[in-house]
């Protein structure tokens, strides 16, 4: 016989294999994610739901038999039936719920629910805040603990007492350590005992038995078992985004909602992608705000237009609260374009020498009513006008204008798509 | 037994090579001397968590041609591992000569006495004598052909793109439990023969190569019409059963390397078909083994109390079998069957109470358990063995009871029979019948093909007692097969007296795997 050291060898065989997989599985999945999130509405995405992919996909289909039929089944553990009894079938019919139960759409797409998690992980897969963590990252720090398995050592509070017990059942099983009710059988056999030699005999009984049952104690140390945690350690980027709205009067119901959407996606992106963000709802009309999530959401106001004002108070909250220094600064703006004429020299001048400097990333999205045309259409808005010449003077902005609902999605997607690092920010 | 004592073999958990080789040759000693046993000679490789995890991707095989699919289980076990949600296998072994067992390296030294144990004696054993491996599979020849089967695959990859041969793959697993002979044919397997024979099949079509052929005219083609059905399928060797056969060799459209694959997929389900039909048997047997090794090494003193112990609970967790209403039910553990029913054969013939004489009259009170239970391993399968030796005894003890289930008995579901005396055969019956492949698997065969109009392929599904395919499935299988014949399929499924149950049918897909 040979003993041979594998160990060693390169691990990794299925490495090919798991890639593969991967590839098929990942496109698949993420493609019936995007095509089902068009159809959705924003609500509706938080919740997950049913996919569809195509069927050449992961499953590996075999002839087996459905449901239905004659079948006998030899089962164990029978404790109270008896030959002849019947038993109604339970809800699904009888043992072979067969598990293709939508075979009838079984043709060319399966479907499965994903939940609510796993549907944004895919929806959101891609996205990303550009250049993150070019600050600087923020000091190693413990993301808590995690559960891993048991240990024969460790702190009293952690003690596994369910697994303690079992052991100590099995050990105590095993070496044969006597019960005390066998115990108080031998004695009460004891008190009524009468004769002599038989007082005897049961009494060397009972003193072997209780001395087999101090050699063998309850619970042995051998048995304890701890619950063992480890630390998970991560490196975290601080990151704020700010969102800036523009609520006046100009903004249509429609445009609102619009803008709203967008920035429930990005709400829900930075939430569910990023720990470590903070985010900071900034509203305005001709005066801005700073206001919690639910005011920014639900709460209406009306007024003028000054876009410069919430320029101002990000300026404001960037020094107060966010040294640039150690925080990645991003921005997402929305607006329908308007602005009064009086404040486009001041917000220019914000923007270029105030805003962009410290900011990664500044997002501006522009809502249109439903019959406007698209970015190319002539009639630019005064804003679109003043960030189109700095984009071109190499600063970091993007631009997007949506018209309608079904736009929201490629739009986010558009802006927020992970890039390959050569490539430049503004597009 | 007199005890001839031993030096302890290992003290604590910790273990080495030289222990390995202690544990190994002290089992051994065992195993030859005391149970007689006749095995491969062994080869003991010591891996990692993540190689068990990689030997299980792919069924145990250390090396395996690339399909994602082995991608697909690693992910699905890795994932479970890492959760905790399950263990891994203390050890898996190949049916090779040498016959090669993966410890892990996390074992403690009891565990990998009782995995050596298990593995490279139980079923080394059981590999070597049953009728089923001697038949089927070429233990000899295996990993070669599994090297031979990675380097084509690879080959082909290459040469024709990954996409298509990935197809052919796809659809050919999809067929492999249909690519199996069910009966013993006229030569035995010599998978080196198999990799000889595709080299030189090659050599010599690149010998022969001469593009002039090519522009050869062919006279008119004969006209298959006037040959009868009867004739056709003779020439055809239909009906047939192995479906992955009947493709690699009469499908029109597939191009030699296809063919070359689908052989491969078929051979290798051909080394896998008797290891379905013995897992009762084959775990009985090793469980049965290792139990009985590691008593006499503790016995003997090589083993202490202690570690004694901790052979126990793994024993116990390994042979548990929970009551058909736990909710870890999932049919009968084959280690927990398999082990009950060789302890009982052991109790049969060394210390038979009057039913076991009347029931088992050939072996009650033979005295020695181990020719016995030879015997038996060398020459049952799981359905055949159930069949044979199931004991009411055995029925009591694990509360068997029988349920059927009829669709046309509105009232519910029957309890059939249960463990008494009118239910013991009914129920020993039935249960052999659960393992009988030929039973579970649904009986499907090639039977026609319109060589002179549409060249349609007919199968026939033989029903029995009314059970269906899963129709979702069977689409999707039925949409593999019509890739790979190239031209529409249809299946049939036969009832009782002829009648047609359901028809399905299916045509290739726009692309086609065949140019």
């Amino acid at each position: 016989m040979q003993v041979l050291d594998r160990r060693l060898n390169p691990g990794g065989k299925n490495l090919e294999n798991r890639q593969r997989f991967l590839r098929r599985a990942k496109a698949i999945v993420q493609q019936a994610v995007r095509q089902a999130s068009k159809s959705r509405d924003i609500s509706d995405i938080l919740e997950g739901g049913e996919v569809s992919i195509p069927a050449r996909g992961v499953d590996e289909p075999r002839f087996h038999h459905g449901g239905g039929g004659i079948r006998d089944q030899v089962m164990p553990g029978n404790k109270k039936f008896a030959e002849g009894d019947v038993l109604p079938r339970s809800g699904g019919g009888g043992g072979g719920g067969s598990k293709d139960g939508g075979s009838g759409d079984g043709e060319d797409a399966f479907r499965f629910v994903l939940t609510r998690e796993e549907f944004l992980d895919l929806f959101l897969d891609d996205l990303e805040l550009p250049d993150l963590a070019k600050r600087r990252l923020a000091e190693v720090e413990h993301e808590g603990i995690r559960r891993a398995g048991y240990a024969v050592s460790g702190s009293p509070v952690n003690i596994a007492i369910g697994r303690t017990m079992r052991h100590a059942l099995g050990r105590r099983i095993a070496l044969r350590r006597p019960s005390p009710q066998a115990l108080a059988l031998l004695e009460g056999r004891l008190a009524d005992c009468g004769d002599a030699d038989g007082r005897a005999a049961l009494q060397s009984e009972i003193a072997a038995l209780e001395a087999r049952m101090r050699r063998i104690p309850y619970i042995d140390p051998i048995d304890i078992r701890y619950r063992r945690f480890e630390n998970v350690p991560k490196a975290v980027a601080q990151a704020v985004m700010f969102c800036l709205m523009d609520v006046s009067g100009s903004m249509s119901e429609h445009m609102k909602d619009l803008a709203k959407r967008f920035y429930m996606l990005l709400y829900v992106f930075l939430t569910k992608r990023y720990r470590h963000v903070e985010i900071v709802f900034i509203r305005h009309t001709d005066r801005a705000e700073e206001v919690d999530e639910q005011t920014f959401f639900h709460s209406p106001a009306t007024g003028g237009t000054v876009v410069s004002s919430a320029f101002e108070a990000m300026r404001r909250i960037v020094e107060e609260r966010y040294p640039p220094d150690d925080w990645n600064i991003y921005a997402a703006q929305a607006s329908d374009g308007d602005n009064s004429y009086s404040d486009g020299a001041l917000t220019a001048g914000l923007l270029r020498d105030h805003i962009l400097p410290v900011c990664q990333y500044f997002a501006y999205l522009e809502v249109g009513d439903a019959d406007e045309g698209g970015e190319s259409v002539a009639s630019r808005s005064s804003l679109w006008g003043v960030y189109d010449s700095m984009r071109d003077g190499g600063q970091p902005i993007a631009m997007r204008k949506v018209t309608n609902r079904g736009e929201i999605f490629p739009v986010f997607r558009e802006l927020f798509q992970r890039r390959q690092a050569n490539e430049k920010v503004a597009s | 037994m007199t005890t001839d004592a031993m030096e302890r073999l290992y003290e604590g958990a910790d273990w080495d090579f030289p222990i390995l080789q202690r544990l190994h040759d002290a089992c051994e000693n065992i195993a030859l001397k005391e149970l007689g046993l006749d095995v491969y000679p062994n080869q003991i490789e010591v891996i990692t968590a993540e190689q068990m995890l990689d030997a299980y991707s792919s069924v145990g095989m250390p090396l395996y041609y690339r399909h994602w699919s082995f991608g697909k289980h690693f992910t699905q076990h890795e994932a479970l591992y890492r959760k905790g949600l399950r263990g891994l296998a203390y050890e898996i072994v190949i049916n090779s000569s040498p016959c090669t067992s993966y410890l892990m390296e996390e074992n403690t030294a009891t565990m990998q006495a009782l995995v050596i144990a298990h593995a490279a004696f139980g079923h080394n054993h059981f590999f070597k004598n049953n009728y089923l491996f001697k038949q089927w599979t070429d233990a000899e020849g295996i990993l070669e052909y599994l090297n031979f089967a990675k380097g084509y695959v690879a080959h082909c990859e290459e040469r024709y793109g990954e996409a298509v041969v990935e197809r052919t793959l796809d659809a050919a697993h999809g067929l492999m439990s249909h690519g199996v002979y069910r009966y013993p044919g006229k030569k035995k397997l010599d998978l080196r023969e198999e990799e000889k024979r595709e080299r030189e099949r090659r050599e010599h079509g690149e010998r022969n190569f001469n593009d002039l052929w090519r522009t050869v005219p062919l006279g008119p083609a004969k006209s298959l019409s006037e040959l009868s059905v009867e004739r056709r399928r003779s020439l055809l060797g239909l009906p047939q059963e192995n479906i992955l056969y009947f493709l690699e060799k009469s499908a029109p459209r597939l191009a030699p390397w296809q063919r070359e694959l689908l052989r491969i997929v078929r051979q290798i389900a051909q080394y896998f078909y008797p290891q379905g039909q013995t897992k009762v048997m084959n775990e009985g047997t090793a469980t049965y083994v290792h139990y009985r090794i590691m008593n006499r090494l503790h016995e003997r003193g090589g083993i202490s109390n202690g570690d004694f112990l901790e052979f126990l609970q793994s024993h116990t967790n390994v042979i548990f079998q929970p009551g058909f209403d736990d909710p870890r039910f999932s049919g009968f553990n084959p280690y927990a069957l398999g082990f009950a029913m060789m302890r009982d054969i052991e109790q049969i013939v060394t210390e038979p109470d009057d039913e076991d004489r009347h029931w088992f009259p050939e072996i009650a009170g033979a005295g020695d358990p181990m020719p016995v239970l030879r015997d038996i391993w060398a020459n049952y399968r799981d359905e055949s063995f159930i069949s044979q030796y199931l004991s009411p005894r055995l029925m009591r003890q694990m509360r068997m009871f029988q349920l059927h289930d009829d669709p046309a008995i509105t009232e519910g579901i029957k309890v059939e029979a249960i463990h008494n005396e009118r239910g013991y055969h009914r129920m020993r019956r039935e249960l052999a019948k659960s393992y009988d492949v030929g039973w579970s698997d649904p009986n499907i065969e090639v039977v026609d093909v319109d060589l002179v109009g549409d060249r349609r392929l007919i199968l026939h599904h033989h029903v029995v007692n009314g059970r269906l395919l899963a129709e979702g499935e069977a689409a999707r299988v039925l949409q593999h097969l019509a890739d790979l014949w190239g031209y529409d399929v249809l299946l049939r499924e036969i009832g009782p007296a002829d009648a047609v149950l359901k028809e399905h049918s299916c045509s290739p897909k726009g692309m086609a795997l065949a140019a």
